[in-house]
């Protein structure tokens, strides 16, 4: 691997007493597609959270270790979490577009960014749109409300309003779990298209997305990283048992 | 056996539906009644004298203006300092306050709502009247805006309450996509969370006015009760009197049938109607956050 674009070291997590989270440590390879997998209540969706620091406000947990980005860690006093989360986007399992039109919603961010320029704002538009695979459903209407799209395309909007603040990392929790075959089928589409620019930790909802999609895999079983290997090897050729069990389909 | 339990069943379920409609029955007698004892007045004085600027009943003189201007002015003051402090305490209460001031806060705004409005009104004649009479040089204390003070402050917990409901109604997942999205905690909150709650803050604005408007007791004690018309640039700070009071300081005094009386039940049907559409124009706020079950 070349050098990483986030080292997990040492992660541990608490809430409320009971551990989410024991000692992970892994390395996520930049321009490439990890995968977190597992049943429920793994603590992936914790760790993922963990990354752009959306638990900063939750009360009663606890987090030891550290997390680094481009090797600075993100949980440094120094550091600031408002340009963290402006490198390290997110997109959440129930396609979620703000009150307000498509166009809208895309340059949300870039506003609060400080972005005015109507030029720049329009450029962005139709940038995160193309990446996010949209644009040629939508560029007639963007000024459509955006709850009138299908769930398809809401999810994809919603990704696109993560792109258009031109994040490093991309972080994707169950980002398909609401969606019908031809709507996943686009959005992974775009998002093997987008790893060429981006780097992309997924939280796939079920295990044959993870092989689609996996160059890394990562499978988490009750808080604890079971397996982290390169490519589909996990799926074919798992070391441990408990990842054969659960990619055989014998639990979870 | 079973017809018996088929009889109680139906017995309690005859009595359930009397007591249901009686409450809506009682609501309609009672603007029967308002019609019935406030119709007269317009046979009796004619309407456009309703419109004079005069309020001297015992020169038979009936403007209504100096009351409907009084209310108002003293009602949209009070909205516009209850407003900010109202939205402002429910986001500190929903958005900012740790857990366990939350848990505080809480129960305590909601027992604000419960003081009787007699003992804030006589707050406001002994301490807030005074005070405000000294501090702005006024000849007296007793003005709209004392008045406007109080009603805020009666207003307040229920408009925060309302606006705090309308907050937590928000999905944690808006907060969470703005916050993913590098939006600062204020932003989040000024941007994301309190537009998304307009519909529930609109509501609460408007209950807030209902209640201001129909407040009686601090009004009669606290604004002074001169019938004069609120029309100069200072007649915040002068005593105005409102609809409310005008019913409640005459009403025990005035000869039942008199044309006087009926213009009193007049006032009250204006009361009941602008009640009644600021109730309408909440409606479809109200209605529409019932609807909002789901998030799309």
């Amino acid at each position: 691997m070349t050098d990483p674009k986030i080292q997990i070291e040492n992660v541990s997590y608490e809430y409320e007493g009971a551990r989410a989270l024991r000692n992970i440590t892994l390395d996520i390879a930049p321009q490439r597609i990890t995968v977190f997998f597992g049943p429920a209540g793994g603590g992936k969706t914790t760790l993922l959270r963990l990354i752009n620091r959306l638990n900063d406000l939750a009360e009663g947990t606890k987090m030891t270790g550290r997390i680094r980005l481009d090797g600075q860690d993100i949980y440094a006093s120094s550091a600031d979490v408002t340009t963290l989360r402006r490198k390290v986007g997110m997109v959440f399992a129930l396609p979620l577009p703000l009150p307000g039109t498509i166009r809208e919603n895309v340059i949300y961010g870039p506003k609060l960014a400080g972005v005015r320029a109507a030029r720049q704002l329009d450029e962005i538009v139709e940038r995160s749109l193309r990446q996010a695979a949209l644009w040629d459903e939508v560029h007639e209407r963007l000024d459509a409300p955006a709850n009138a799209l299908s769930g398809g395309q809401q999810q994809r909007l919603c990704i696109a309003r993560s792109l258009a603040l031109e994040p490093q990392v991309l972080l994707l929790d169950e980002p398909t779990s609401g969606l019908d075959p031809l709507s996943t089928n686009k959005v992974e589409t775009a998002l093997q298209e987008m790893k060429k620019n981006y780097t992309i930790i997924i939280i796939p909802h079920s295990v044959q997305q993870a092989a689609r999609l996996a160059d890394y895999a990562a499978f988490f079983l009750q808080g604890e990283l079971i397996e982290y290997r390169a490519g589909r090897e996990i799926f074919t050729t798992p070391r441990d048992q408990r990842t054969e069990d659960y990619v055989t389909g014998r639990f979870g | 056996m079973s017809e018996r339990a088929n009889w109680n069943e139906f017995l309690i379920g005859a009595v359930i539906r009397v007591i249901g409609f009686s409450t809506i029955g009682f609501v309609i007698l009672i603007f029967f009644f308002l019609l019935q004892q406030g119709a007269p007045a317009l046979t009796q004085t004619s309407p456009g004298e309703f419109l004079g600027t005069r309020w001297y009943p015992t020169l038979e003189l009936y403007g209504m203006l100096p009351l409907l201007l009084g209310s108002l002015l003293v009602t949209a003051t009070a909205i516009v300092i209850a407003l900010p402090l109202g939205v402002a305490t429910a986001v500190y209460v929903r958005e900012v306050a740790p857990s366990w001031a939350r848990e505080i806060l809480k129960p305590l705004i909601e027992v604000l709502a419960g003081i009787p409005s007699v003992v804030l009104g006589f707050f406001g004649m002994t301490m807030l009247a005074p005070f405000l009479r000294e501090t702005l040089n006024l000849p007296t204390g007793l003005t709209a805006f004392t008045g406007a003070l109080i009603l805020a402050y009666m207003a307040l917990p229920t408009m925060t309450s309302v606006a705090e409901d309308a907050l937590d109604a928000v999905p944690k997942s808006y907060r969470d996509a703005a916050l993913a999205m590098g939006a600062t905690r204020w932003q989040t909150i000024w941007r994301v969370s309190v537009p998304a709650a307009r519909t529930g803050i609109m509501t609460a604005v408007m209950l807030g006015i209902g209640r201001a408007m129909g407040e009686t007791m601090v009004v009669l004690m606290v604004t002074g009760n001169a019938a004069r018309m609120p029309t100069t640039w200072n007649s915040l700070f002068l005593p105005v009197r409102t609809m409310t009071a005008t019913i409640a300081a005459e009403m025990g005094e005035v000869a039942a049938g008199s044309a006087h009386y009926h213009v009193l039940f007049f006032i009250g049907i204006l009361l009941f109607v602008i009640t009644f559409m600021i109730n309408l124009a909440a409606a479809p706020a109200i209605l529409a956050k019932r609807r909002r079950g789901g998030l799309r």
